[in-house]
């Protein structure tokens, strides 16, 4: 984001003619950092995460032998299916080194007016697919505000998270719509046929195949991948930067309103405030899974895995009569794990460079 | 008062100044001289703590004196005035002046009064009007010199340095700014003034300094000189043998430019490049070169005119349209605009052609792989793998990286911007040949570049910019240095409104 200010700034005011200044000579110098490929410095991150997964599970085991049953299964589908899913949208949005604060307000909004367009006696496929119109209306927001007025998407995202979770009250009020049609909130009671998955876990896994193709095997994933390292650089290079940035907004409104949908349906209850707070998890969760806050790198494997250790994490937290709200404790802890873990492996190749330069220059 | 002696600085592998020398007497105003790239800039950052030299002495006052940074250039009297001050825009004038080192009265309280007395008294004999109390954004750039020029005297400095104060000035602006050089030298100071414009140079200083390739040229006094001698000892280095090839005579035109502006930054331009030819934008830093290039590129959009490709009008502000009609563009800034670092060489080759790699939407990488190995060893780029970070590459291969990137895509017109910058002599030559190459199969080039020896070597056509217009164009037969530095420093003896 620091990056696309720069950007903003230079466009408005064209290049100053001091900054191109006089025998540059910084092209000279190469950095001597982060020489291993950039596919191996990932790998390693998933591998940990792989591990982490492992543990997660081990501990779970060991608290309740309920950890891998069947319903244990579904019930960690079903109860974070929805965070999972909003995380796919998010990871693509950091990695081109922007951000979505309100996937989870689109959510709620897209609830309440399920919940309001059933009240008026919308059929059922006709209210879903104009709540998820509506997501993508709402990304679309978010994204022209980002790119055609060059705002920071932080400041406008938490703006919006705000609006939508408003209008979202206005919508509905305190009025709790419970009467959703029975052959739509069986997703909240049966698993998907043949698995023990919730149905939400099994359109997470979908979705995750799909953005995972997307992001690595297609030439906007690499677009993106691009933008978020170097924007500049990407627009150079003919990328339709704008064009990318909106596409991930549209597509992040539309998988939160799916979100929505899911969320609203298997607990049948369309409220205001459905889904307040989840944001924090999603976020949480791509950070875990090795997106890098400033963009430009990570993976979906990478953020797959960090779903099933969170999941894992807070399920084994409450089969050991955790408190309740364990979630919260839960997606603070990871969030500084994520972050920290990084800083500390930095520091530490910073401290092994440094000492080695100091015995190479006390050498004669 | 001054005195800086032998010397040298060092940016990695790249000298950038060899044997900088400077001498200023109390009460003098000096003109530093030179081409971009000559050393006056490293030469002012080293009189400003900035940079430490790598060699060499100064001494201040009479004595030696090391300077471990911008706050013992400050002890030591000397101040730097930049031609784009960087203020705090939110705070006052006085605040500005006294950022810091407020006075204070009782209880630790910043004491406004006593500041903003203290910059009216400093004003009053500059002759300026200012409202100390002013926030300072919305000043003109005149005026935040003269902020900086108030702050200078306020730390009682006695060496004042400015680095081409009068480029975005106007000319009434110009003249006040000489007043306060003229009150400043008039109270015994020195003033070391840069500028690419010889006239003022001539009009303002007593003595002047040529510097050229990091060396001292000459120090005498501006009387016995003439606009051509300076002009002469800028240039001064023998004219580089021309890369004969069998050119052959230019096709029909590829790009045509009309009239092309963007307020404030350059104004009716008119080039047209046709196939086979290479046309070099000369000028100096600053100039516009850039902006119309990026213009023409569809990276910054433009106010009135018109890019015409093959005769087809091109749409403004689109890359994508511009790479789809058939332009190639490496820009100037390659770390920062050519290529991205964290991606890898393969990736980077690949990425302006993204589009031709995919089959049913997906990327093939083992095409890609074979694609970016193949065009790496056509440039002849020096990797270990091509999966490693492009950032691994030394700064010649970087920019074959780049040039890999665009050929690649076949283009009908390649744009290049600074393409030599930075890199060493061997694969600077390559890359010359590399464009005569291209402009003998046919390919339009507009290339823009300060380096005259590089201009005068491979260019057809030489045209010349100058604070935001084309001034001139030369044949490749008749253009020499000295006439194009004397075009780009406005000598020409044309009346410019």
């Amino acid at each position: 984001m620091q990056r696309e200010l720069e950007i903003g700034a230079e466009q408005a005011e064209a290049t100053a003619p001091r900054s191109t200044g006089e025998a540059s000579p910084s092209g000279g110098r190469g950095r001597d950092e982060g020489a291993g490929p950039r596919a191996w410095r990932l790998a390693r991150w998933e591998v940990g995460l792989l591990v982490a997964t492992a543990a997660t599970v081990v501990l779970g085991v060991t608290t309740s032998s309920q950890f891998l049953g069947s319903y244990n299964i579904f019930s960690v589908g079903l109860s974070n299916g929805e965070v999972a899913i909003m995380t796919l949208p998010t990871a693509l949005i950091v990695i081109a080194a922007e951000i979505d604060l309100s996937i989870a307000s689109t959510l709620a909004l897209a609830s309440s007016v399920l919940g309001y367009l059933w009240m008026h006696g919308w059929p059922m496929p006709g209210a879903i697919v104009a709540v998820l119109v509506l997501g993508g209306f709402l990304g679309l927001l978010n994204g022209l505000l980002v790119t055609r007025l060059g705002l920071p998407s932080l400041a406008v995202t938490i703006g919006t998270m705000t609006l939508y979770a408003g209008i979202a009250e206005i919508v509905l009020g305190s009025t709790i719509v419970a009467d959703f049609p029975s052959t739509y909130t069986t997703i909240g009671v049966d698993a998907f046929p043949h698995t023990d998955l919730s149905y939400s876990a099994v359109i997470f896994v979908l979705l995750a195949v799909i953005f995972g193709v997307v992001l690595h095997a297609t030439p906007i994933g690499r677009s993106i991948f691009a933008i978020g390292a170097n924007q500049e650089a990407a627009l150079f290079a003919g990328i339709r930067v704008k064009r990318v940035k909106t596409g991930l907004f549209v597509v992040s409104g539309l998988i939160g309103a799916l979100a929505g949908v899911l969320y609203t349906l298997r607990l049948n209850t369309a409220e205001y405030d459905n889904g307040s707070g989840l944001i924090l998890s999603v976020v949480a969760i791509v950070l875990l899974g090795g997106v890098s806050i400033f963009g430009g790198k990570g993976s979906l494997v990478g953020v797959f895995l960090a779903v099933l250790v969170f999941a894992g994490l807070q399920d084994a937290l409450l089969l050991t009569n955790f408190p309740e709200d364990a979630t919260d404790t839960v997606a603070g802890g990871l969030l500084l794990v994520s972050v920290l873990v990084p800083y500390v492996g930095g520091v530490l190749s910073r401290l092994r460079r440094s000492t080695a330069r100091r015995q190479l220059g006390s050498a004669p | 008062m001054l005195v800086l002696e032998h010397a040298t600085k060092f940016f990695g592998a790249v000298r950038a100044l060899e044997d900088g020398e400077i001498e200023l007497y109390a009460g003098e105003t000096h003109a530093l001289v030179g081409e971009n790239g000559a050393g006056k800039s490293t030469l002012v950052k080293i009189l400003a703590g900035v940079h430490r030299p790598d060699g060499g002495r100064m001494l201040v006052r009479g004595e030696e004196l090391e300077l471990a940074g911008p706050a013992a250039a400050r002890e030591a009297g000397i101040a730097v005035i930049y031609q784009e001050p960087t203020l705090f825009p939110d705070l006052s004038v006085a605040e500005n002046v006294f950022m810091g080192r407020q006075p204070l009265r009782r209880g630790r309280r910043i004491d406004a009064r006593a500041m903003h007395r203290r910059v009216e008294e400093l004003l009053e004999p500059l002759g300026v009007r200012l409202d100390p109390g002013r926030i300072a954004r919305g000043l003109s750039i005149a005026d935040q010199q003269i902020v900086e020029i108030v702050k200078a005297l306020s730390l009682d400095a006695q060496i004042i340095v400015m680095d081409e104060p009068t480029a975005a000035l106007s000319a009434y602006e110009v003249r006040r700014l000489f007043r306060v050089i003229e009150t400043l030298c008039g109270s015994g100071r020195a003033v070391l003034f840069i500028s690419h414009r010889l006239e003022e140079v001539f009009e303002i200083c007593q003595r002047v300094t040529v510097m050229r390739d990091g060396r001292h040229i000459l120090t005498e006094p501006i009387e016995g000189l003439s606009s051509e001698d300076l002009v002469r000892a800028m240039v001064g280095r023998e004219l580089v043998a021309r890369e004969e090839t069998d050119r052959k005579a230019p096709g029909a035109a590829v790009l045509e430019v009309e009239r092309l502006t963007r307020e404030g930054v350059f104004l009716d331009v008119s080039l047209s490049v046709r196939s086979g030819e290479i046309v070099a934008l000369a000028g100096l830093v600053g100039a516009g070169r850039s902006e119309v290039a990026r213009a023409i590129f569809g990276i910054d959009r433009y106010d009135a005119g018109r890019v015409v490709l093959n005769g087809t009008p091109l749409r403004a502000g689109s890359p994508a349209a511009a790479m789809a009609a058939g332009v190639g563009f490496v820009p100037e800034d390659r770390r920062q605009q050519g290529l991205v670092m964290e991606l890898s060489i393969s990736d980077n080759i690949a990425l302006a052609s993204l589009g031709r790699l995919q089959r049913f939407g997906l990327l093939r990488r083992v095409v890609e792989r074979r694609f970016a190995q193949d065009w790496a060893s056509r440039l002849r780029i020096k990797f270990g793998r091509t999966t490693d970070p492009v950032g691994t590459l030394s700064g010649g291969n970087q920019q074959k990286v780049v040039l890999a990137k665009w050929l690649s895509r076949r283009p009908r017109l390649l744009i290049v911007d600074e393409p030599t910058r930075g890199i060493d002599v061997a694969t600077k030559a390559e890359v010359h040949r590399l464009l005569l190459e291209l402009a003998r199969e046919g390919v339009a080039i507009l290339m823009i570049s300060s380096e005259l020896p590089e201009v005068l070597r491979v260019a057809d056509r030489i045209l010349v910019m100058r604070e935001g217009r084309l001034v001139a164009e030369h044949g490749q037969a008749e253009a020499t240095e000295s006439s194009i530095v004397a075009a780009a420093t406005g000598q020409t003896g044309m009346v410019l409104p």
